[in-house]
């Protein structure tokens, strides 16, 4: 393998890990557009709001982090409940532009929610992922490969085959790919609409605990988590707003994108390329294929 | 009373609906359904077929609609203080207007979501699968296809087994044969017959085919205009000059039309 090449496949690797966390965030975002037609704006906060609650219980009770985890996941699908409660029911019917403002609100909330329960302050979080270089790839392949982003990635892709099997096989998924595609319908055979949101709020937000524990291993726990969800929208744009293969594939294309972009065109447009490779690329999209890579055919048939 | 009570499975009694505060669309319709019968609901388009069924199965929330007087009972239990899926619970379920598959789930998946409410386990839930099948075998020959890409014959199947998976006494359903063609409409109103027969689902069939309707309804309502202008045994119906005249199609002059001067001055005369 030569030198240059190594290099790149380094480049591309650790792009991954960003586009893992990209494709997370953008996954809970499909979730909830998918079965309520809300563009959730509070999906970054709500990794943030997730991963602060996490390290949050772990120094405020003196929780173990395997009791800090099944805590985390409870105060998420609590949150679910109160935002059905306190938020969507009130606005059922309503505008799509009234619910992402809610949904502005929402994140306005958390961010004050999780400063004033666990503090603004910079936040350590270890789990004992392992840190540092794997000395398999070193010795074999003579690749520097962080040990953090090929656990990340073998963690998202557990959680993404769990969800896949919750979407395909229970009865409950199956409810909420009906909601997703006729709620009217859904109605009609019974579907609870209160409850599904519930579910995938829950879901949604179980999500957005793993991207943040795992994005916080690696930066800390502070604000800036929940701005990766600003990386969210191009994710989107490029995987279709209805696709879940599509929110992952788009994740990873834009992660490795702007990091190969960075390395490669950045010396020559003099750097910072990676902050706005994404956009870039989104609205190339935008311009040749406005559905997406993955965007749901609209079936056309009476 | 408890008598009447015993063989009536639904009674609509002078319900009022409006849309968005304003649209007053419904202006007292009463009609019952006794157990184990077939009543058709028949009128023209925009009559208030729809509206009507969707006041009774209470999906008229997500449609901005209120029913604003009058009651609704099924079982003798008033519908207003029950949500969709309590009514499924119990036995009345909804099949709507054009269908409504799940287009992206396959035919089999569509027949399970009919099954949500049900808490009396896997076995019995298969059991009536393969009744739903045995009804309608095309369906078991494409259940594994996405129901977005089956004929509208298809789906208007699919949409009646899935209300069957439900486990239902009755069954709201609304204009079965739009869009299909006429050999097609008859054999899925046979099959409705024989649900009714067999496993015993009472049926409220709003239909602006009036002649199919009433030929396998043994009672019939017409609307006009949100109001019952009319109401008899099938047979009785299909019999009546107006009823040739303006639904049937065979008036002494040949087709006729709602806007004709006369069927104006005849309604007049109902609504006195
Ligand atoms: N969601 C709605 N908002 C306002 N008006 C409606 C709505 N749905 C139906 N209508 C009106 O109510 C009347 C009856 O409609 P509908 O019940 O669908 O009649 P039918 O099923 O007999 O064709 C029509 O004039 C229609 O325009
Ligand atoms: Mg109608």
């Amino acid at each position: 393998m030569s030198v240059e090449f190594g290099f790149f496949l380094e480049t591309v690797i650790s792009g991954l890990m960003a586009g893992v966390m990209y494709a997370l965030v953008a996954l809970g975002f499909v979730l909830i557009f998918k079965a309520s037609g809300i563009f959730n704006f509070a999906q970054g906060v709500m990794c943030l709001f997730a991963a602060l609650t996490f390290v949050g219980v772990q120094e405020k009770f003196g929780l173990p982090a395997w009791l800090a985890l099944p805590a985390a996941v409870g105060v998420m699908i609590l949150l679910a409940w109160l935002i059905e409660r306190l938020v969507l029911r009130h606005l059922v019917n309503q505008d799509p532009i009234i619910l992402f403002m809610a949904t502005i609100g929402l994140a306005y909330v958390l961010e004050g929610l999780g400063d004033l329960m666990w503090g603004s302050d910079v936040k350590l979080l270890d789990i004992g992922l392992p840190q540092g270089a794997s000395d398999y790839m070193l010795d074999n392949f003579n690749l520097y490969v962080e040990k953090l982003e090929v656990v990340a990635a073998v963690i998202a892709s557990i959680l993404v085959a769990a969800l896949a099997v919750f979407f395909q096989k229970t009865r409950v998924g199956r409810a909420l790919r009906a909601v997703a595609d006729d709620h009217q319908a859904a109605l009609s055979v019974g579907i609870s609409l209160n409850t599904i949101w519930v579910i995938v709020w829950s879901v949604a937000g179980i999500v957005a605990l793993v991207a943040g524990i795992m994005w916080g291993s690696k930066s800390g726990v502070q604000f800036s988590l929940s701005l990766i969800a600003l990386k969210a929208l191009p994710v989107l744009i490029l995987g279709g707003f209805t696709s879940i293969p599509g929110a992952i594939v788009g994740g990873l294309i834009i992660g490795v994108g702007e990091k190969v972009a960075e390395v490669y065109m950045g010396p020559f447009v003099g750097g910072a390329v990676e902050n706005w490779f994404a956009y870039m690329l989104a609205l190339a999209f935008l311009l040749v294929r406005p559905q997406g890579l993955f965007g749901e055919k609209i079936i056309e048939r009476v | 009373m408890s008598d009447a009570h015993n063989n009536t499975i639904l009674s609509v009694n002078n319900i009022e609906v409006i849309y968005d505060h304003v649209i007053l669309v419904l202006k007292g319709v009463s009609l019952s359904v006794p157990r184990g019968g077939i009543v058709a609901l028949l009128g023209a388009n925009g009559a208030g077929k729809t509206t009507t069924l969707k006041a009774i199965s209470n999906l008229l929330g997500a449609e901005r609609g209120d029913v604003t007087k009058g009651s609704i009972e099924f079982e003798g239990e008033e519908v207003q203080a029950l949500s969709p899926n309590d009514l499924v619970r119990r036995g009345c379920i909804q099949v709507m207007e054009g269908r409504h598959c799940f287009g992206h789930l396959s035919i089999e998946e569509n027949l399970l979501t009919g099954a949500y409410t049900r808490k009396d386990g896997n076995a019995a839930i298969k059991r009536d699968l393969e009744m739903v099948y045995n009804y309608f075998p095309r369906l078991r020959e494409r259940r594994q296809s996405q129901a977005g890409y089956t004929s509208g014959g298809e789906q208007q199947m699919c949409a009646i087994g899935r209300a069957m998976m439900a486990g239902p006494s009755m069954i709201l359903l609304d204009e079965p044969s739009m869009g299909l063609a006429p050999q097609l409409v008859e054999e899925i109103f046979e099959i409705v017959k024989q649900l009714n027969e067999k496993e015993g689902v009472s049926f409220l069939l709003a239909e602006q085919n009036t002649s199919v309707a009433l030929r396998y309804a043994s009672y019939g309502y017409i609307l006009e205009g949100g109001r019952v202008v009319m109401d008899g045994e099938a047979k009785e119906l299909s019999e009546n000059q107006d009823v040739k005249e303006f639904y049937l199609g065979v008036g002494g002059e040949g087709q006729k039309s709602f806007r004709d001067v006369k069927h104006y001055k005849r309604r007049k005369r109902w609504l006195a």
